[in-house]
């Protein structure tokens, strides 16, 4: 019988701790429960929607009634980020890295419509259209610019969902280990730059193939 | 002969350090990003790392028919959308000999003013919070959300209002807002004495104002610095009173420039103070004046398809932060061949090469939030 040690394969992000692995289930409830009301945002102010961002954090709108506080001093800090703004080209490098800085588990909000796909610079030459290219985004609110209201409701619905995921899921690798129910909330950005969707085959090759290639020929 | 040596350590070597701020910095709204290199506590050099923010506008405008031109044109600064998207009315207008109606004039020049107001206050707040007052900023939120509800109540936007056409406004005002729009500038002035009196004479504030990042009028002239930092500096100049567009011509009475000659921090927020002041009186002018005018038309009929006629013009408007202007371009197309824009901030911002070297790195902060700039009127 072979009893040298098998190479243990980690799961690859070892970003969950022991507790939320193992605990039961009313125990991830309470941690689920502290985890969506005290969301450290750092805010990636951007552009327009950063003045709109910091009139929600304003006395008026004021979303620390939900427990998002605005005061972490970095993304070391923060549990949440918010991409307010148009990301451009330049930037991206330092949104992603950014990202990668702050501690899982981590979510994001795409706060308008430039930080969304875009917005008014969707033909742009220096923009990214849509901040999930390069990072995962968790909610998108939409707007140009959304109004403090919009960015309420869209910390709600965080809120929701945080409060019904489980971080098993949420980190399983993909091939269905602990989900199995499909990839997870998190598809790979990768997935967003792939190619076109291959159509599905031709229901009957034998209806016509001069019909099929006709539409081709005839465009030009 | 004995030799001997004797280790000195690094001195002899320069002990440059460079000091990377930005993109993303909390003592920067927005992305302005800048290289500094400093010799111990001492800025020696400074260099403004621009770009972050380009979103290609000057291109877009050309790939945009000149409605939709408006949209994009009041989001480079964002914090001043209803003067830029003055710019471009006027540019087309005058390539289209279009005359504006009275009451269109009028309600533009106290949109225009009221807009500058929301403008400085931004600052009048953001300021202190980065000089470490924490309380003002949340004062000058109340005061702008006022001035949002009345402007927003009129275009439907809190900050992009997208309501000037070419020709006039998009329509006319509601019923009663005159006097709704009366109050709050009313209510804002009530309240103005926090900036006045908390800011302005809090010991702090003017410790780490006065006297920090003297900008010359010499700087001002070389890198055309303009609005509230170049009349800071003793230029000066204002389009509104040296070049009257809108009814300005009408309002030079209550129009009040407000100029320092100190050039610093201090001068800086002091003028933008004053000038906020100044803008609530013209408020309430352009208020008087549109009570009395007759009904009347608030634009012009617009062809399907409107197109400037070949030529070129320039079209300069005295925006809250500076002189913003826009040189328009046209082959009689439906689209401009060119539109230029020369925006306040990118070249007030090019002034910290020369305001910076020479000053400590803990007053960089305090320069910085004085130059009044928006990251997207840099990088357009």
């Amino acid at each position: 019988m072979d009893v040298t040690p098998q190479p243990q394969l980690l799961p690859e992000p070892r970003r969950l701790g022991t507790l939320a692995r193992l605990a039961p289930e009313p125990m991830k409830v309470v941690l689920n429960w502290g985890r969506r009301y005290s969301l450290w945002v750092f805010n990636f102010g951007l552009a327009c929607c950063a003045i709109e961002f910091i009139a929600a954090s304003m006395a008026r709108h004021d979303f620390i009634r939900l427990g998002v506080i605005p005061f972490a001093p970095g993304p070391r800090q923060a549990d949440l980020m918010i991409v307010s703004g148009t990301v451009t080209d330049k930037m991206a490098p330092a949104v992603k890295r950014l990202y990668e800085q702050m501690p899982e588990p981590k979510y994001v909000i795409s706060f308008g419509a430039c930080s969304n796909c875009g917005g008014p610079y969707w033909d742009s030459y220096s923009v990214t259209k849509g901040v999930d290219q390069i990072i995962p985004v968790d909610v998108y609110v939409p707007g140009c610019p959304p109004r403090p209201e919009a960015l309420l409701q869209g910390i709600l619905k965080l809120q929701e969902k945080i409060a019904r995921e489980s971080l098993g899921e949420r980190y399983a690798d993909g091939s269905g280990a602990a989900g199995g129910n499909g990839a997870g909330p998190h598809p790979s950005p990768a997935a967003l730059t792939s190619a076109l969707v291959t159509p599905p085959p031709a229901p009957a090759a034998d209806a016509g193939p001069a019909d099929a290639s006709a539409p081709g020929e005839g465009g030009r | 002969m004995t030799e001997t040596t004797v280790g000195i350590g690094g001195a002899a070597e320069g002990t440059d350090m460079v000091l990377n701020i930005g993109p993303q910095h909390p003592s920067t709204h927005g992305v302005l990003r800048l290289r500094l290199i400093l010799d111990g506590e001492r800025i020696s050099h400074a260099e403004p790392v621009i770009g972050y923010m380009h979103r290609g506008a000057e291109k877009l405008f050309e790939a945009r028919d000149y409605r939709q031109i408006i949209m994009l044109a009041n989001r480079h600064d964002w914090l001043s959308a209803f003067s830029n998207e003055l710019g471009v009315v006027i540019a087309v207008e005058r390539m289209l000999g279009m005359e504006v109606p009275e009451r269109a004039v009028w309600t533009r020049t106290l949109l225009a003013e009221l807009n500058r107001v929301l403008n400085h206050l931004m600052f009048l707040g953001s300021y202190p919070l980065e000089l470490g007052g924490i309380t003002p900023v949340f004062y000058a939120f109340r005061e702008r959300e006022e001035l949002q509800n009345i402007l927003e109540e009129v275009s439907g936007g809190r900050m992009h209002y997208m309501f000037n056409r070419v020709g006039g406004l998009k329509e006319d005002l509601p019923n009663g807002w005159l006097g709704r729009a009366r109050e709050a500038v009313a209510d804002v002035r009530s309240r103005m004495d926090v900036f006045d009196r908390l800011v302005l004479g809090n010991e702090i504030f003017r410790g780490r104002t006065r006297g920090v990042g003297v900008l010359t009028p010499q700087t001002v002239h070389a890198y055309g610095v303009s609005g509230p930092i170049a009349r800071a500096s003793g230029v000066d100049f204002d389009l509104r009173r040296d070049e009257p567009y809108l009814a300005y011509g009408e309002l030079q009475d209550t129009l009040n420039v407000a100029t320092r000659t100190e050039g610093d921090c201090l001068a800086r927020f002091e003028c933008l103070l004053e000038q906020t002041h100044n803008s609530l009186d013209l408020a309430d002018a352009c208020l008087d004046r549109i009570a009395e005018l007759p009904p009347g038309p608030i634009n012009q009929r617009l062809p399907k398809v409107l197109k400037a006629p070949e030529g070129h013009t320039y079209a300069w408007t005295e925006n809250p932060l500076g002189i913003n202007g826009y040189y328009l371009v046209s082959k009689g197309d439906k689209t401009p061949y060119r539109l230029k824009l020369r925006s306040a901030s990118y070249n007030n911002i090019q002034a910290l090469t020369e305001l910076l070297p020479g000053t400590l790195v803990a007053d960089m902060v305090a320069i910085l939030g004085s130059m009044f700039f928006v990251v997207g009127d840099i990088d357009k």
